[in-house]
């Protein structure tokens, strides 16, 4: 097990190094100098040849990377170019925590309610409530969530002007009203990964039922709460987690797109913005940041299985 | 070699079955198939259909609600939301063909050399890969569109990218189905070269599971499309793309909801009849479903 353990962390860092190896291109392969673009439009060769100096870019391209590197682990992730702010500062106090408390608010609620759905949809197999769950969870799947956010601002909001239309109140400073701010962009958020929790609980569930032990507790007499909730439960939680791992990228990139439909101002309005300034340094620090949560979740999810399930210890 | 020999052959003649009835026992994704064609449909004959130009103003029909001359009403340019989303279909679908070209091309590339390679070569194009599924395909997208800029052709180009990482995850894995099958161990006893392998007995076995990712992927190819032109990063104004219809009625939602309401339901309409079509294609016809079924 701690062979297998360390084997999956060495190509975790591997991927990690790939990925910032391809990071790091994107600011080489970006348009444009940067010199140029932090120097203006009148500049002698003199400055020009300081300032290239002291970004130290007319170093070789491999050195270039090193250095790159050795700042990003730090945190020392540079100045926006226009803004002249700290990224590093900017993104962990205020982007950050925005996205991942959307993010955590969103799983929540995908779990709570795509779960009991999975499993009513697995014990009552191929009754009209599963076939109504099915059909809801691939409306769900399918549904474009930023025009679903759109939707519910229209109803909500609008119509029945019950919650705030956007803007984001931190909910550590003031919980209730930044609590009623999050529910739209979570529900928003949530619904194609009920989808999925939907149907992967689902399928986990059907063949966990039809396991001897199921049986077995069933013959016992147990209450058939118990037997679902206990029995059945505990057996599916692998493949739960498993989803909600390899769905982070997906939640993650909804992430941004429900930002912006809310104005909320964390990664996604980030990304969009460097990209429309043409600040790549942020977009690479947006892309990096993307990928290393969703490279470590993935991580701590294959280092879980055998506390999830003790038949994985022994190997 | 005779056609019993052949191991997709039990598989064909159950697709043959299959094919027959398909549409009968699946009345909604009959259904979904009439739609998504329909929008192929808008998409070729988008110029005859279209009663307004896509693109032309007009000071007099400003945000018009739907009924009257304009069926679904105008934006705050004046034009006609129904043209533009037939149009848009054009854009979306052209898009999305492109992408996907792009995509499964890398992806059946990188796939069947991590497929076929073993050792430390295999190992590297495994992370490889990996690194390239741990950007969400939007924000790989995204970055890509940093570096190219804007318009419908960059679009294509970057979706195609943020798709070849899956592509390439699903091709690997059929690759490594059929080399572990008699008849390529059979090819490589009989001294036939490694490259004559590849090209007569692997890659033909694997064409069609890479159709069926094919029609399952469109869907998203238009979702992540649509997304980045939402974002305001995709194809420029006044093109009519959905995504970009939809951004522009975001912030009139409170007195004309359709101008980002009607390309919004051609957009989740399409989505998902694509998503009824694809999982029906993928249950019917993907080898690795049958079993679950």
């Amino acid at each position: 097990m701690l062979r297998q353990a360390s084997a999956k962390i060495f190509q975790t860092l591997v991927v990690l190094v790939i990925v910032s190896i391809a990071s790091f291109s994107l600011l080489k392969l970006a348009p444009g100098d940067p010199v140029v673009l932090m120097l203006g439009s009148e500049y002698s060769q003199d400055s020009y040849d300081e300032l290239q100096a002291q970004l130290g870019l007319d170093q070789p391209v491999a050195l270039q990377y090193v250095r790159w590197l050795r700042d990003f682990v730090t945190g020392d992730w540079g100045n926006s170019y226009v803004a002249k702010t700290d990224i590093f500062a900017f993104v962990v106090t205020q982007a950050l925590p925005v996205t991942l408390t959307l993010t955590a608010c969103a799983i929540v609620l995908a779990i709570l309610i795509g779960v009991p759905l999975g499993v009513v949809s697995a014990v009552r197999k191929d009754s009209a409530w599963d076939v109504g769950i099915a059909a809801f969870a691939l409306t769900g799947t399918a549904f474009p969530s930023f025009f679903l956010g759109i939707v519910l601002i229209w109803f909500f909001a609008v119509k029945v002007g019950f919650f705030p239309v956007m803007g984001f109140v931190a909910p550590w400073e003031d919980f209730w009203s930044g609590m009623l701010h999050l529910v739209l962009p979570a529900l928003t958020l949530s619904t194609f990964f009920i989808g999925m929790i939907v149907r992967v609980t689902r399928a986990a569930m059907v063949e966990v039922l039809e396991q001897p032990y199921i049986t077995a507790a069933i013959a016992r007499g147990e209450p058939h709460r118990r037997v679902i909730w206990v029995h059945g439960f505990r057996n599916i939680l692998m493949p739960l987690v498993t989803v909600i791992g390899l769905q982070l990228g997906a939640i993650l990139q909804g992430a941004v797109l429900t930002e912006t439909v809310f104005s909320l101002p964390g990664l996604g309005q980030m990304l969009t913005g460097a990209v429309l300034g043409r600040e790549y340094v942020l977009v690479q620090a947006g892309v990096m940041l993307t990928a290393t949560l969703f490279i470590l979740v993935n991580l701590a999810v294959d280092l879980s299985y055998p506390f999830l399930d003790p038949r994985l210890r022994a190997r | 070699m005779t056609m019993t020999d052949d191991p997709i052959a039990p598989q064909r003649r159950a697709r043959k079955q299959a094919r027959r009835s398909m549409f009968i026992r699946r009345p909604f994704f009959t259904v979904s198939l009439i739609v998504a064609v329909g929008f192929v449909a808008c998409a070729v004959f988008a110029p005859l259909i279209a009663p307004y130009d896509p693109v032309q103003q007009s000071i007099t029909a400003m945000m018009a609600p739907p009924g009257g001359a304009h069926l679904l009403g105008t934006d705050s340019y004046g034009q006609d939301i129904l043209s533009r989303i037939i149009y848009g279909a054009r854009y979306a679908l052209l898009i999305a063909f492109f992408a996907i070209l792009i995509g499964a091309t890398g992806g059946l590339i990188l796939g069947t050399a991590a497929g076929l390679t073993t050792g430390w070569v295999e190992w590297v194009l495994l992370r490889v890969i990996d690194s390239i599924l741990a950007l969400p395909s939007l924000i790989l997208a995204i970055a890509v569109i940093a570096i190219l800029g804007q318009g419908v052709d960059k679009v294509a180009i970057a979706v195609g990218i943020s798709m070849i990482g899956p592509f390439a995850r699903t091709v690997r894995s059929d690759v490594l189905q059929v080399s572990s099958q008699l008849f390529v161990e059979a090819a490589g006893l009989m001294s036939i070269t490694r490259l004559t392998v590849i090209w007569r007995h692997i890659l033909p076995n694997i064409v069609f599971p890479l159709g069926v990712q094919i029609t399952v992927r469109v869907s998203e190819a238009i979702l992540v499309s649509s997304s980045l032109s939402f974002l305001g990063i995709g194809v420029t104004p006044p093109t009519p793309d959905w995504g970009l219809m939809i951004a522009e009625g975001r912030g009139f939602v409170s007195f004309a909801p359709w101008m980002s309401g009607m390309p919004g339901i051609a957009l989740a309409l399409l989505l998902i009849a694509l998503a009824i079509v694809g999982d029906g294609i993928r249950e019917e016809f993907d080898p690795k479903m049958r079993g679950h079924q």
